[in-house]
């Protein structure tokens, strides 16, 4: 491998410029799981509703973000939000309003699925035992969906947590934008994104292989 | 809050029109869609197959490390890597172009994911399948040319149109590296007119109308290439 110099490497560099760009990587992943999963699990209760009122514009929106490049969306919001509010807001900010939005539409086709895949069984006996729809949902098909989808869910996130490389867009301060920071200040450019190639793979693969583990111990038989 | 559709016919500098501008943008983005997918269902199938294979695992190990590999680092990291690391590493890379740095890129990612898909598509057909053809005297790769891929790729037809779909929005990563394909055309467009809503409705509509035609030919392919009372039973496809 020629030309590749890679001796600049020291602890200094991730104190310094790395380890901020991994706290707000990490804080966005987070953010984003959460609060996709919410907004998700909403989005799919009302698609199962039955009612075309709530069903029709949940559709489109879940549609609608699924087919648009998720670096469209984080440009739109970071144009859309200020104008809307009035004021400038930071790329952080922006970013993450813009991944809970996205995340919610793919989040919440997995929870449909999950709370598809409850037996009909499950909510006639609720409904037998004189439970409201809203208790039904609580009590019995969500804890059961989300526990059926979890590995799904978990495998998502740290999709997501690739993608919140996509902010470079808007310059927000990631994980990758860290490293280029720290590579144009060396004048090491090229070598940064191979470290930050390695630092991604091994947080990733760490993460998939605890998700298998994960799922070969909650699996329920049936 | 109007909006001024007519900025498009503004000229943008260089003798032509945003409109025509934006244009040309989408074919690039259709080219660097279209050429990656090309690499990505020959790689990706290549490896799928490797993944299955029943006397090696050497081969099926190799594979599995390219589609981990691949499909733990982020996309516009691989492309970075692709378009200035590699250049760098060995200088005879330095000859080749941009758009085919970015078209391996963004294949090689995606091949990884195709491979998943026909590892299940393969894994999914019944073993009787392999050893009707080992009986039948087929060596392993006429076995899966006239055998298991043609029924795999059957089965996995529907989430080949997903990752299409896919592929079609990663394209847009190709910003970061210059390509002047469409979401590089919306960010340059709007800091060049301020007029950034009717530049990102024109784009977005471009994508969605591209990723919908692009579903539009796979389910015409998938109608044309049934098996007449071979039914697959549908799974959601998650994650994008």
């Amino acid at each position: 491998m020629g030309n590749l110099d890679f001796s600049f490497i020291t602890a200094d560099i991730f104190s310094k410029f790395v380890l901020k760009g991994l706290l707000f990587s990490v804080e966005l992943t987070l953010i984003a799981t959460v609060g996709g999963i919410v907004f998700g699990t909403l989005l799919a209760l009302m698609r199962l509703s039955g009612k075309r009122v709530l069903a029709l514009p949940a559709e489109i929106y879940v549609n609608g973000m699924r087919s648009i490049p998720l670096v469209m969306v984080i440009l739109w919001f970071f144009l859309l939000i200020p104008f809307l509010i009035g004021r400038s807001i930071g790329a952080e900010i922006s970013a993450i309003i813009t991944f809970i939005a996205f995340e919610a539409a793919y989040f919440s086709e997995i929870m449909r699925a999950g709370i598809q895949s409850i037996p009909r069984g499950q909510v006639m006996a609720g409904q037998a035992l004189g439970m409201t729809y809203s208790q039904n949902m609580r009590l019995i098909v969500l804890p059961q969906a989300f526990r059926n989808m979890l590995p799904v869910l978990l495998t998502q996130t740290i999709i997501l947590f690739q993608d919140t490389s996509l902010v470079y867009a808007i310059g927000a301060y990631d994980l990758l934008k860290g490293f280029v920071t720290a590579g144009k200040i060396y004048g090491r450019v090229e070598e940064v994104y191979l470290l930050a190639a390695l630092v991604y793979f091994v947080i990733c693969f760490g993460l998939s292989a605890m998700v298998r583990r994960l799922q070969a111990r909650i699996a329920i038989v049936r | 809050m109007a909006l001024e559709w007519q900025v498009f016919l503004e000229d943008d500098g260089g003798g032509r029109t945003y409109l025509e501008w934006m244009f040309d943008a989408w074919g690039w983005t259709l080219s660097v869609a279209g050429s990656a997918w090309v690499v990505a269902m020959v790689v990706g199938v290549l490896m799928g197959t490797l993944r299955t294979l029943p006397n090696s695992p050497g081969w099926s190990r190799f594979a599995n490390a390219w589609v981990e590999l691949f499909r733990n680092i982020p996309v516009l990291v691989q492309i970075f890597i692709w378009y200035f690391v590699l250049p760098k590493a060995f200088p005879v890379m330095q000859q080749v172009p941009g758009f085919l740095l970015v078209v391996l890129g963004l294949g090689f990612f995606t091949s990884a994911r195709i491979a998943e898909q026909v590892r299940a598509g393969i894994q999914a057909l019944p073993r009787g399948q392999r050893y009707a053809a080992m009986a039948m005297g087929f060596t392993t790769w006429q076995s899966y040319r006239y055998v298991l891929l043609p029924m795999a790729f059957r089965i996995i037809w529907p989430p080949l149109t997903s990752e299409s779909m896919n592929l079609l929005k990663n394209s847009s990563v190709a910003f970061a590296v210059s390509i002047a394909e469409l979401t590089m055309y919306a960010m340059q467009v709007q800091e060049e007119t301020s007029r950034g809503i009717e530049v990102y409705l024109a784009v977005t509509a471009l994508y969605a109308a591209s990723a919908f035609a692009v579903n539009r030919v796979m389910a015409f392919v998938e109608k044309r290439i049934q098996v007449p009372g071979f039914v697959v039973a549908g799974g959601t496809g998650a994650g994008h």
